[in-house]
């Protein structure tokens, strides 16, 4: 029901919006929660395990009843708390947790059999017979328990993260948080100002408070003004800074979009991840009301005190007809008084404390205590034990206030561990407990509005002192400065009873009870007592409920809340959803693409591309009347063992290596020499890792007396780069040496095949005449250019390197005459199978637990000492008992085998023990008509010749293979050398 | 988490890679015994303070670091240049703050 006068929402602008199918009306500043309680719904979702009724208990993002679907053109999001949604026109939500419908509930019965569901219940249950578990009983329980649902789909919408830095980040905008900024902002810091309600202010926008004999919130309009027109200070409402990170960094969720009917502008997120790195933070973020554990104190009609207030204050919304307030402080009292000053009759103040003032304007019961509650789907009437004895009272809400528990949560995150305050009965943070962040305000157990004011500002002019600044000293202005008095009063004996239950944890359903059976079975500790009840473990992560459940506890076991401890606060503060963390990660920006230059030449010419690392490479070239992929992999083979094939190889690792000691290095980080390569010459080498394996293979050339170009493979470029810069600054970084990667900046494109000279002497100015592996500057069509006389197919063979710039012509135009001449482009398939027929390896075969013996390279180590050169002479790295590279030929040459098959003797069984090795490579050679394949073997140089079993179980292969040289075409290299 | 380059200055954790303790930079003589080069492949301490570890800016500069940090309380005393700098810019650079 709305109160005339009263509120800071827009009563000249309507909002429709519904809920559960009906329609409602609200206004601009309205949350869903605010809005619902001013249309008279009190009833807005069920709970977890007892299906109860729940209405809104809180006016804040602790709120653990009132969580309901939003939803939205083919999604929905479950979970969102009414009390943070800001109404917009057009919002539709539902209730949760409710089957068939909120007012009548199916699962309710679980109510009824309540004392049959003692926590630990499902422990104790569902241990037998054991198979139910997995058929019956798992499916049941899943199907009953969990908070709303999801849609299922994907989720289309756009979600952002960035990054922000600044001097200092001011966590909460209430008054310790203004106060802070104005401080800091005037004396010029960089300030970010994060506050996690859509109007910053805090509890100033709830209360009836003045600041400078004027309403509190004028004085918050005034700063706000203030703060925004200075540049170097950034507001950010809406944002919740959810964790606190090492060095400074900060995690925050900024809702961008949830508020709005339809987006600002295309393309508007709706959450930003936010990664703030400050150099200093206050944390000033408040406290939150806790509630008083009495039987059936969970009906909707029962709400904080403070929560009242903020419906009364900020929203002009009275939760009731007729308030009843129930308290052990003085400050719950200011709402009755707001209550009574806005005409809203208050039917009863108690108050747990025996000596408290019992003048009011209402009736006052001094040491007395709430005992029970009634009111099928609402409050209606309150049971209340006194002095004089019981009575009952009719009322539609109670407020509720068992003090106020700073909001430390942030000092938490990073280990530090609360200290118990006992004149302010609650945890406060433990000083320096995240490096830099210095709590304020209510968050540091300051509780008046004056204090906080104070304690905000000298926050701000200590960080102001470390940073080298000077405080402007603003005068503050004047504020109530009235003591908080509190007696602690976490539970109430309830009147007894099989059913008689008094909730800690509503969101979880915990009872004063399960927490006493906890302490009972032993689960003493309150990281246990957490983990046997869930009381904390809902989606409130334990906000309203953790340290009264601990007092409880403490009280069960016999031992002081300091004793008895807390459990661990972990980011995030409030839920994050993986979107937010996850923003433009989806699909194709997962990770980045590194494209080709002859990509969309590729790509025109319908070529498949697939992922090598980053890149993307053509995989074949189809052509008309190809029925697979291996139709024209076939004629890719055939034409460049017949004619010629172009290829863009520039995805290989290029790196300029260019000084005196040049030479000198490469001999160090290569297992064989490179110091002997004379100027125009072009080598193999092969890396070893400091631990003796092989790492990397590839070409190098030498371009000049003091300049060499060394190529890695595509998949180990980055690498072997850090690896190189490794060695280099860690064990000769005196050497006259620079290396830069260069490959982006140089095209390269290989030309094999018989008819590979021809092509290449119709591009270039003038075509060297190379030997093999030979290398030489070229000039193509006017563009410099080099050429290397290399093979990765067996053929004749060249790469020919320009300028990225120039990659895609060249590519097209070698194209273009390469099919004139009966050749054409070749893909990553046929690229495979060339090698293959060759015995060249890929990181197929060198993948990390291979050496240079296994290889057959162990002579490629010299007298040299070379990195890996010590460790791969380790006992077990050489010998017949390694598994050294062979191929292998079928049989039957039709017959098809496959990598990651296994080889036995013929009349072994098949299996581990008996395992000879396996193959890592395999495909169909057109040029020998048959299957091949790549593998290790036990002493396999001296079993060629030998018939052995090729057993891939997983796709069905059972194959007999010869062993035979790996180098299954061409072995004397003629057509190389052609 | 962040690191202060010496030469790029405070950067964020994910422009760099993380490698091992900066035994790695301990290589034994080539001809050592295999015991030798068992402890230097393999043979790590894990403690619950003070470690000095190396870290490559490889989003940034292509220095490789090593970084004095302490594994209970996360801070960072000293991130150094692995390459022995010329003697003008040869200094430790204190994390900020």
């Amino acid at each position: 029901m709305r109160i005339e006068g009263r509120g800071l929402v827009d009563r000249g602008q309507t909002l429709g919006f519904r809920f559960d199918g009906r329609d409602y009306v609200g206004h601009p500043g309205d949350t869903l929660a605010s809005a619902l309680l001013a249309n008279g719904v009190r009833l807005i979702g069920r709970s977890f395990k007892y299906h109860r009724p729940r209405g809104v208990l809180t006016a804040g993002a602790e709120e653990p009843n009132a969580l309901v679907e939003i939803l939205e053109e083919g999604q929905h999001t479950p979970n969102v708390r009414a009390t943070v949604q800001e109404l917009y026109q057009g919002l539709a939500a539902r209730s949760q947790n409710r089957f068939p419908s909120l007012g009548f509930d199916l699962l309710a019965v679980n109510d009824l059999a309540a004392p049959f569901l003692s926590v630990g219940f499902y422990y104790k249950t569902f241990m037998w017979p054991r198979h139910f578990w997995e058929g019956l009983y798992e499916p049941l329980i899943r199907r009953a328990a969990g908070l709303g649902t999801l849609s299922k789909r994907h989720d289309e919408a756009d979600y952002e993260k960035a990054f922000a830095f600044c001097d200092l980040l001011v966590i909460g905008a209430g008054p310790a948080g203004l106060a802070a900024a104005l401080e800091a902002g005037r004396a010029g810091a960089d300030v970010i100002l994060c506050d996690e309600d859509a109007r910053m202010g805090g509890r100033l926008l709830s209360e009836t408070l003045t600041l400078d004999d004027a309403p509190a919130v004028d004085w918050v309009m005034a700063a706000l003004a203030e703060l925004a027109a200075l540049p170097n200070v950034r507001l950010m409402p809406r944002t919740t800074v959810t964790g606190a990170y090492d060095q400074g960094t900060f995690g925050a969720l900024e809702r961008v979009g949830l508020h709005l009917h339809l987006p600002a502008r295309p393309h508007l997120p709706r959450e930003c991840f936010w990664r703030i790195v400050a150099r200093r933070a206050i944390l000033a973020a408040g406290a939150l009301e806790r509630p008083i554990a009495f039987q059936n104190n969970d009906r909707p009609g029962i709400m904080l005190a403070s929560a009242v207030r903020s419906y009364l204050n900020r929203y002009g919304v009275t939760p009731g007809r007729r308030v009843t307030v129930f308290a052990n402080n003085d400050e719950a009292r200011r709402t009755a008084h707001d209550l009574m000053a806005a005409g809203v009759p208050v039917a009863a103040i108690i108050d747990s404390r025996p000596h408290s003032s019992a003048v009011e304007d209402c009736p006052v019961y001094t040491g007395a205590a709430v005992i029970d509650s009634r009111g099928r789907r609402g409050l209606s009437q309150i049971t209340v034990r006194h002095g004089g004895g019981i009575s009952m009272i009719e009322t539609d809400c109670l407020a509720v206030s068992g003090g106020w528990n700073p909001t430390l949560h942030l000092t938490s995150h990073m280990g530090g561990r609360p200290l118990w305050n006992e004149a302010l009965a609650g945890f406060v943070p433990a000083p320096n407990a995240v490096p830099g962040l210095a709590p304020a305000g209510a968050a540091a157990g300051v509780m008046s509005t004056a204090g906080c004011l104070a304690s905000g500002q000298r926050a701000a002019r200590e960080v102001l002192e470390a940073l080298g600044r000077k405080a402007p000293g603003l005068p503050l202005p004047a504020a109530e400065d009235a003591p908080y008095v509190i007696e602690p009063l976490w539970s109430v004996p309830g009147t007894g009873g099989r059913w008689a239950r008094a909730w800690l944890d509503f969101a979880n359903d915990v009872t004063v009870k399960d927490v006493g059976l906890a302490a009972r079975e032993n689960f003493a500790s309150v990281e246990h007592m957490k983990r046997y009840t869930t009381q904390g473990m809902a989606p409130d992560q334990g906000k309203n409920s953790n340290v009264a459940a601990l007092a409880v506890l403490a009280d069960a076991t016999g031992r002081t809340i300091a004793e008895t401890g807390t459990t661990t606060f972990r980011p995030p503060y409030t839920p994050v959803s993986i979107a937010a963390i996850g923003a433009g990660g989806r699909g194709a920006g997962f990770a980045p693409q590194r494209l080709l230059t002859s990509h969309q030449a590729s790509v025109e010419r319908g070529a498949p591309m697939i992922e090598a690392g980053l890149w993307y490479r053509p995989s074949y070239f189809p052509r008309p009347g190809e029925a697979t992929w291996r139709d024209a992999c076939d004629r890719e083979v055939r034409m460049v063992r017949g004619a010629v094939g172009v290829c863009d190889v520039s995805t290989l690792g290029k790196i300029d290596i260019q000084g005196a000691d040049a030479a000198r290095f490469l001999d160090l980080v290569y297992a064989n020499t490179f110091s002997t390569l004379p100027v125009g010459r072009v080598r193999y080498g092969l890396m070893l890792r400091e631990d003796g394996h092989v790492m990397d293979d590839g070409t190098t050339a030498r371009l000049g007396e003091a300049h060499y170009l060394t190529t890695t493979t595509t998949a180990a470029a980055g690498q072997v780069m850090r690896h190189l810069d490794f060695v280099h600054q860690a064990f000769c970084a005196d050497w006259d040496l620079r290396f830069i990667s260069v490959t982006e900046s140089w095209a390269q494109i290989a030309v094999a095949g018989p008819k590979a000279r021809a092509l290449l002497a119709s591009v270039l100015d003038t075509m060297p005449d190379l030997p093999f592996m030979g290398c030489a500057g070229v000039g193509v069509q006017g563009v410099k250019g080099r050429l290397f006389r290399i093979s990765f197919s067996g053929e004749l063979g060249y790469e020919i390197a320009v300028p990225a710039r120039y990659g895609e012509a060249l590519f097209r135009d070698l194209l273009a005459r390469a099919e004139t001449m009966g050749g054409g482009a070749y893909g990553m398939e046929a690229l495979n199978v060339l090698r293959i027929e060759k015995g060249l390896l890929t990181h197929a075969e060198i993948h990390g637990r291979v050496t240079a013996f296994d290889v057959g390279m162990e002579r490629m180590l010299g007298a040299k000492d070379c990195i890996g050169k010590g460790p791969s002479r380790r006992p077990g790295l050489l010998g017949p008992d390694r598994e050294q590279m062979v191929g292998l030929r079928p049989l039957d040459p039709e017959q098809a085998l496959s990598s990651g098959a296994h080889l036995f003797v013929p009349g072994e069984t098949v299996e581990r023990v008996n395992d000879q090795g396996y193959t890592t490579s395999a495909c169909w050679s057109p040029t020998l008509n048959s299957w091949l394949a790549l593998g290790f073997l036990k002493d396999g140089r001296a079993r060629h010749g030998q018939t052995l079993r090729l057993v891939d179980h997983l796709r069905g292969i059972d194959v007999l293979c010869e062993v035979c040289d790996p180098v299954f075409h061409d072995r004397e290299g003629g057509k190389l050398r052609a | 988490m962040r690191l202060t380059c010496p030469l790029c200055g405070p950067r964020d954790r994910r422009e760099f890679y993380y490698y091992g303790a900066d035994d790695y930079l301990h290589r034994p003589a080539p001809d050592a015994p295999p015991a030798a080069w068992d402890d230097y492949l393999h043979n790590r301490d894990n403690p619950a303070g003070m470690l000095r570890d190396l870290w490559y800016h490889e989003a940034g500069c292509g220095q490789w670091l090593a970084v004095s940090r302490n594994t209970v309380s996360h801070d960072i005393t000293a991130v150094e240049c692995v390459a022995p700098l010329r003697p003008a810019r040869k200094k430790a650079v204190r994390n900020e703050d």
